[in-house]
């Protein structure tokens, strides 16, 4: 009898081995270019425009730029436009997944970080007539088949820091990095100068210092990566206990355990707030947003959107793209449950140093090139 | 198969009680065929074949495994998928559209993983209208190429285990290589062969240093390997990211932590043109498995490698030294996991970045376990995590299924090879003695 019912099961397996083979030598008549696998969540239609996007390892629920991306390929979805994405499990996934899409004739190849810039750099050579786009790499020289899409993050950082020190009762604030890739320290650099210029348009105030960061030494705390919170967590209940009352992570869902490790010295009765970084802090954490005074974004979901619907409508542009203030590619998002909080002087004051950025007259140095 | 070790007999100390043959002998998982058949005393092929599956030896036990893992696989698929779950909600006015969709989800997917990973009808057909050729071979070209690193790997795990010693840092030893074989690569210049042999050898030393490294502190202070191999892959890891901070190794012009890429004079050479990315890291990989294998059962390194890796305590007695069996075990290993450093970062990434080593050295663990700690097993598990890693592109791009899917196929895969009694439970196969499997782990955690 066991050895019956052992005998049916392995019947069994052996059918769902062989099963998939036969179905797919079946569907071997039906086109390729549209895949008959239509039973699945979102098999495009022939004939629509296809933007395609390659994660980097964080995959498209990083709270950072690969989740930015997939919005703006999601927005830019449409009656004639449709997006999918490959999640990359590794880097030695880069090259398959970019070529994966190349065979499926996609419209646009969207890559995701400076790590795939090298192989998205060659797969455009070698399909000179494939369309690419990648966030946060640039080439020098442009490549014409790519829209390179790079952020300025420097501006909207200094602006980040300059809000900070002015709100700041303890003239001490915090910023602290996942790692230490130009990316992240682009924004913290912004951040140090915004406060050193707080510090020289107020002399009669206490200075304010930056804890976690120095333009000057390029040195200050990293977590080691962008997903442990823990790391987060404790490192921002170090910086309050050195008397620290605004933090402003840059390490994508690290930042959550700043966010956490603000609530609880919030709920022992101190007065702790802090900047979210890369997204509008209120709709990605949603849940801290009562302690976000601001979130010093890129734009990365409208450029992306941008560079797909263009690409659609015949219109790519290739070369680099630099989002800065004056052209919206980053900004400080509206102050939500601070706009009431934030002096009506402090909001005028930014107001006139973004015009001053966006002018050049005041300048923005960063020791991490965009 | 070292069922019975003769090789070394004469040039190997002579011993009377083999501890190698001993049962509980890490080296050898009771490879059920043999000794079933001669507690049977049957010679019929036949019956011993039969009592084979019935009792299930480890290589039915294996293939029991990785059938269970797809039929979960393939029902995680199917009920993940929306479509299917809504015809599923209407089970019972439409039944036969609830299976149906379900089977139809499962079949699309694991049809589109076997077209990226073994073979794509569609290609045939394409190349009969003025397609091209090596388009029918890029599925094999990519399972070897996601074979290669894990091949490497997975032996420099798989020797460590015949020694009885855990290796847990060929991540840690995959960057020694990756990097002195990238630095070779992208920093000197030197003429066409030699360049790529220079780098492949120095990929070797890297992770040499590396792995004895970690026998030396073994041998000499006794501290545990596990301990040790952990924690230098955290300081790999970090060494990395600091060496790619600095100007020296950086791309000239570019802040980012990339490396320049290698020379040209310094990449594996594509095996069968410039469109499939099959190159000759991938030979590389199958001579170190044929090596190893050699090592094992033809040398006086390998039997008192084995000897030591059964019983530490009677190889001293027997004159040998596990210290220095240790040292010279974790050279080799580190070596073979700096060949994988070495194969990637020439022969398909070409330039270091701060994540360069993935998932390689933990997948190596698996690809060991998996291949029982043999060679040809670990080159036979190697090519099945590398045809599903190949296939979950595909299957990812085609069907839009969570390339997740497959990292979870291949986890239930070890899952269950790891645990027999659990396969053995699933499949009523007759229970064997106790402690006849699953002694890999165990051994390794002891000593």
């Amino acid at each position: 009898m066991k050895r019956l019912l052992w005998l049916s099961v392995l019947v069994l397996g052996a059918g769902a081995l062989v099963a998939p083979l036969a179905a797919s030598s079946s569907s071997a008549t039906t086109s390729r270019t549209a895949p008959v696998h239509s039973t699945t969540t979102k098999a495009p239609q022939a004939g629509k425009f296809l933007a395609c996007m390659v994660t980097d390892t964080g995959g498209i629920d990083d709270r950072s730029f690969n989740a930015s991306s997939w919005q703006g390929v999601q927005e830019a979805e449409s009656a004639t436009i449709s997006g999918k994405y490959l999640q990359s499990t590794s880097e030695s996934n880069y090259v398959p997944n970019i070529n994966q899409f190349i065979s499926e004739k996609c419209g646009i190849i969207v890559t995701v970080g400076f790590l795939m810039g090298n192989d998205t750099a060659s797969a455009a050579k070698k399909n000179p007539g494939q369309k690419f786009a990648i966030v946060d790499y640039s080439y020098s020289p442009a490549i014409k088949n790519i829209d390179a899409l790079v952020f300025n993050t420097v501006q909207d950082g200094f602006l980040g820091g300059y809000l900070a020190a002015g709100m700041s009762k303890t003239h001490k604030v915090a910023t602290f990095g996942g790692l230490k890739l130009p990316t992240v320290t682009i924004y913290m650099d912004g951040f140090w100068d915004g406060v050193q210029y707080y510090n020289r348009q107020h002399p009669k105030l206490t200075p304010t210092k930056v804890l976690g960061w120095s333009e000057v030494t390029q040195n200050g705390s990293f977590t080691g990566d962008f997903t442990n919170q823990t790391k987060g967590e404790q490192l921002t209940a170090t910086f309050i206990s050195e008397g620290a009352d605004i933090v402003f992570p840059v390490a994508g869902n690290v930042g959550l355990g700043a966010a956490a490790a603000v609530k609880s010295a919030d709920n022992s009765g101190g007065n702790v707030n802090m900047e979210w970084v890369d997204t509008d802090g209120c709709v990605s954490a949603p849940q801290y947003c009562k302690y976000f005074i601001t979130s010093v974004t890129k734009g990365i979901q409208a450029a992306v959107k941008n560079s797909i619907v263009t690409t659609a409508a015949g219109q790519f542009k290739g070369g680099n793209y630099i989002g800065t203030l004056a052209n919206g590619g980053v900004a400080l998002t509206p102050f939500h449950d601070f706009s009431s909080k934030v002096p009506t002087t402090l909001k005028n004051e930014l107001a006139k140093i973004k015009a001053g950025i966006e002018s050049g007259k005041i300048l923005t140095p960063t020791r991490s090139p965009v | 198969m070292s069922e019975n070790p003769t090789g070394p007999g004469g040039n190997g100390p002579a011993h009377t009680a083999d501890p190698v043959q001993e049962p509980s002998g890490v080296e050898d998982l009771p490879d059920g065929t043999g000794q079933e058949a001669a507690k049977a005393a049957q010679p019929n092929v036949a019956s011993s074949l039969l009592n084979a599956v019935l009792e299930g030896n480890s290589a039915v036990v294996t293939f029991l495994a990785i059938v269970t893992a797809i039929v979960i696989g393939g029902l995680l698929i199917a009920f993940s998928s929306p479509t299917v779950l809504h015809a599923w909600s209407h089970l019972f006015s439409a039944p036969g559209a609830a299976f149906s969709q379900a089977w139809d989800v499962a079949a699309s997917a694991f049809s589109a993983m076997f077209e990226g990973a073994i073979f794509n009808p569609h290609t045939v057909a394409a190349a009969f209208h003025g397609g091209s050729i090596a388009a029918i071979f890029n599925p094999l070209s990519e399972t070897a190429v996601n074979a290669t690193p894990l091949i490497l790997s997975g032996l420099a795990v798989a020797l460590a285990f015949r020694a009885g010693l855990f290796n847990i840092g060929a991540t840690g030893q995959f960057i020694g290589g990756a990097f002195i074989a990238g630095w070779i690569g992208f920093a000197v210049h030197m003429p066409m062969i030699l360049h790529v042999v220079v780098a492949v050898i120095g990929g070797f030393v890297g992770g040499s240093i590396t792995g004895g490294f970690v026998g030396y502190m073994k041998a000499r202070t006794g501290a545990h390997e596990v301990i040790v191999t952990i924690m230098l892959n955290y300081v790999m890891e970090f060494l990395l990211l600091f060496l790619l901070g600095l100007a020296v190794f950086r791309a000239p012009g570019l802040p980012n932590p990339v490396s320049p890429p290698v020379a040209s004079n310094a990449t594996l050479p594509h095996l069968a043109g410039a469109n499939l990315r099959i190159n000759a890291g991938f030979l590389v990989a199958l001579a170190a498995a044929v090596a190893v294998t050699w090592l094992l059962n033809r040398t006086t390194v390998g039997f008192e490698l084995r000897t030591v890796g059964a019983n530490p305590n009677a190889a001293r007695a027997a004159g040998m030294s596990p210290e220095r069996t240790w040292v010279v075990v974790m050279l080799i290993c580190g070596g073979l996991a700096g060949l994988a450093g070495a194969s990637v970062i020439l022969g398909t990434d070409f330039a270091l970045t701060p994540q360069i080593y993935g998932t390689y050295g933990i997948d190596a663990i698996t690809v060991a376990l998996l291949g029982r700690a043999k060679p040809g097993g670990v080159v036979l598990a190697a090519l099945l995590y590398g045809s599903l890693n190949a296939g979950g592109v595909t299957m990812q791009g085609l069907t839009q299924i969570p390339v997740d899917i497959t990292t979870v196929i291949q986890a239930l895969i070890v899952l269950f090879v790891a645990a027999p009694p659990l396969v053995r439970e699933i499949f009523r196969l007759r229970p064997r003695r106790a402690g006849e499997e699953g002694q890999l782990l165990a051994k390794g955690w002891s000593s």
